[in-house]
């Protein structure tokens, strides 16, 4: 494994930042176009049900859970570090929540509840990450069976059907005829966006997955800054099972299974490298409802799950071998900015600290 | 039993991480009000219910990570209860191989006299079954099947494919009644890898295939109630006409039912699978599309009890002309309508 001083300095913003910020806009605008494409196989496919208002807006509102859990995901990836227990979080939030929703208390209380566990078992895995040194495949791979347990242990591992009216008009109500949890996923994008293009935070989630050690010596707490993007991983968790308790009208222990590898895959056909250092909500976003779609493509074809499921493995494949190409076309060396490749993602953030 | 109180209340708001979380999972445990399951006796039994020869009986069943499965359990326990003459040594659930190989066989060493074994995996599962068996201590194999019926003295266990039938069979009954030519059927299967997920689809389109009609939009969910809302509301979205809709799984189908209720339609009838008490209440309302359940029900567990009691004492079925119990019996998927409902409640299962 490279060691952190191994690797070049960040390179300052200027022109190579706006020709990489360029290159980036080229790769989205790609992953656009597969977007469009896979909409006009729908449309071709299934003209009377594919683009119209109610499949859409279906369309949507699956993609909203997953959408925001892949927004965290996003944080965590470009700070260098990876997530494998945010399937597990949601699970352990939306079964809490629901329990606290059979005792007779409020939609406040739940919404409260999901946010606090959430983020809750975010922090532990940052503050582990950081402070514990704990690298991160195997903290949240820890996480992932401990909440998963706990999730179980809290439901008796029975569907706990929500009854609290007040929760399920609100979250699955709409608004200006748009689904609720449609709004939530704009908000929690449109935030996450700001967060990590126009703040001083995201700059330094950046430089911290592009060169933690470089960050450090520039003066970044890297890890404090390390356990809060795993807090904003863990709150998003919290926020997604708010969702799909709202969508399912019930908590289950069985919720969020394999959300990480979804989750996972969208930032990484996103754009975002798994080494840290680069990536973009705008492509993660692009990369989750590149899947929605292909789902809905596949359901209203009548098609196989095995297919579908080869279809989505070989389009993960060919987003990052794009990527590749796209890069070696160039016949340059990659940006400063981003990590040897073999500096892998589990490497503990400020471990040299 | 479930109380609020304002201590745990102010706790929860002050809990902020793991430990605190552990303390509150504890108060918030979802302890219920004891429910009538494994209440369904053996009908017609005679002089078999009056109290014989001590009996003791080793369960050992996989892990109750999902509903039907906990009711398996609570089923076989509660049954074991209602009998004076029984002792039941039930092992923790696992879906361990090797440790439910280790758990049948410290039952086989502490002296029971009767075996009732769901099996996590049947293949596994044999040669224990088998070592029960050469020690003359007879085994009941509940659903999940051994590989040699030298395994096992009876097995009991639900029908897959006849579940198919029988839903197909009603959802085209009501079809007919109703005068639907050409009807557009959906289905949301389980887990399309499993084979049990196979039989219960082959039995839908056999069924189906009979009365002139085929299945129309399908879609597999993974038996959770995430998977089945996901997979109805894009098949929903699909199918802008559809008449029946048969769900394989009442587990899912909380999910299922949830993406019908947020697509607003009603235009169709649905049919769930299993047979859980949420499922049979939604039925017995009728506010709904859903209009029935066809049973795989874990009351099986509490006829494997009562089997292995009368196994113990040597005793047959009591309407039979056998003097011994069967080798093999198969519970039928009985159809769950607002008409019997309140005849199979007892059965019903918390998902």
């Amino acid at each position: 494994m490279t060691k952190a001083l191994d690797r070049p300095p960040v390179r300052p913003a200027g022109a190579g930042a706006r020709h990489r910020s360029w290159q980036l806009d080229v790769r989205l605008l790609g992953l656009a176009g597969v977007l469009v494409l896979l909409c006009l196989i729908g449309l071709f496919s299934s003209p009377g049900t594919f683009l119209t208002e109610g499949n859409i807006s279906t369309m949507l509102r699956l993609a909203a859970a997953i959408g925001v859990v892949s927004v965290g995901m996003t944080f965590v990836i470009i700070a260098g570090g990876i997530d494998l227990s945010v399937g597990s979080i949601v699970a352990l939030a939306s079964v809490w929540m629901t329990t606290l929703a059979t005792q007779s208390y409020g939609p406040v209380v739940m919404v409260l509840c999901a946010v606090l566990v959430g983020m809750g078992c975010g922090l532990v895995n940052g503050l582990l990450i950081s402070y514990g040194k704990v690298v991160p495949f195997i903290m949240t791979l820890a996480m992932m069976a401990s909440a998963r347990g706990l999730a179980e242990r809290i439901s008796g591992r029975q569907t706990q059907v929500v009854t609290e009216t007040g929760f399920t008009d609100f979250f699955r109500g709409s608004f200006l005829g748009i689904s609720v949890l449609v709004w939530m996923l704009a908000l929690v994008f449109v935030v996450g966006w700001v967060v990590l293009n126009r703040t001083t935070f995201g700059r330094r989630t950046f430089a911290i997955g592009g060169n933690a050690e470089a960050a450090r010596l520039s003066g970044i707490n890297v890890k404090l800054h390390t356990a809060l993007v795993y807090g904003i991983s863990g709150l998003c968790c919290g926020i997604a099972a708010i969702m799909i308790v709202a969508r399912t009208t019930s908590g289950a222990s069985t919720n969020g299974l394999f959300y990480e590898l979804d989750a996972i895959a969208a930032v990484v056909i996103g754009g975002t490298l798994l080494a840290g250092g680069r990536g973009s909500l705008i492509g993660t976003l692009i990369g989750v409802l590149i899947f929605t779609v292909l789902n809905s493509i596949f359901t209203q074809n009548n098609l196989d799950t095995d297919i579908q499921n080869i279809a989505k493995g070989a389009i993960i494949v060919a987003a990052v071998l794009l990527q590749h190409t796209a890069r070696s076309r160039k016949g340059k060396p990659r940006p400063s900015s981003e990590p040897d490749s073999s500096n892998t993602a589990t490497q503990p953030s400020g471990s040299k600290s | 039993m479930i109380r609020t109180n304002l201590a745990r209340r102010g706790f929860l708001f002050s809990a902020a991480g793991i430990g605190a979380g552990a303390v509150l999972a504890g108060c918030t445990s979802n302890e219920r009000e004891p429910q009538n399951q494994g209440q369904a006796a053996a009908a017609g039994q005679g002089s078999n219910a009056e109290p014989g020869k001590p009996v003791t009986i080793g369960f050992s069943a996989p892990a109750a990570d999902h509903g039907w499965m906990a009711a398996v359990t609570i089923n076989a326990r509660s049954m074991a209860e209602q009998y004076s003459d029984v002792t039941l040594n039930a092992t923790e659930g696992t879906n361990d191989v090797n440790q439910q190989i280790a758990q049948v066989e410290s039952l086989i060493n502490g002296g029971v006299d009767v075996l009732v074994i769901l099996p996590f995996d049947g293949k596994a599962l044999t040669q224990v079954g088998r070592q029960a068996m050469d020690q003359d201590i007879p085994v009941i194999n509940v659903d999940r099947v051994f590989d040699t019926p030298l395994a096992y003295r009876t097995w009991i266990g639900g029908d897959n494919y006849r579940m198919g039938v029988n839903a197909g069979n009603y959802i085209a009954e009501q079809l007919k009644r109703r005068n639907v030519n050409n009807p557009v059927i959906g289905e949301v299967a389980g887990i399309d890898s499993l084979p049990l997920t196979q039989e219960r689809s082959k039995g839908f389109r056999d069924a189906l295939r009979r009365h002139g009609f085929r299945v129309g939009p399908r879609v597999a969910a993974e038996f959770t109630p995430e998977s089945g809302e996901r997979q109805t509301a894009n098949l929903l979205q699909g199918a802008q006409t559809l008449h029946a809709l048969w769900n394989h799984d009442d587990d899912q189908g909380v999910g299922v039912v949830a993406a019908i209720d947020a697509s607003g339609r009603d235009d169709f009838l649905m049919v769930g699978g299993a047979g859980s008490r949420n499922m049979m209440e939604l039925i017995k309302a009728d506010s709904g599309p859903l209009k029935a359940t066809v049973l795989y029900s874990p009351s099986m567990a509490s006829s494997a009890i009562a089997l292995a009691r009368l196994l113990g004492q040597s005793k047959g079925l009591g309407d039979l002309a056998e003097h011994e119990i069967p080798a093999e019996v198969t519970t039928y998927s009985a159809v769950v309508t607002k008409e019997n409902v309140d005849n199979y409640m007892d059965v019903g299962f918390d998902s």
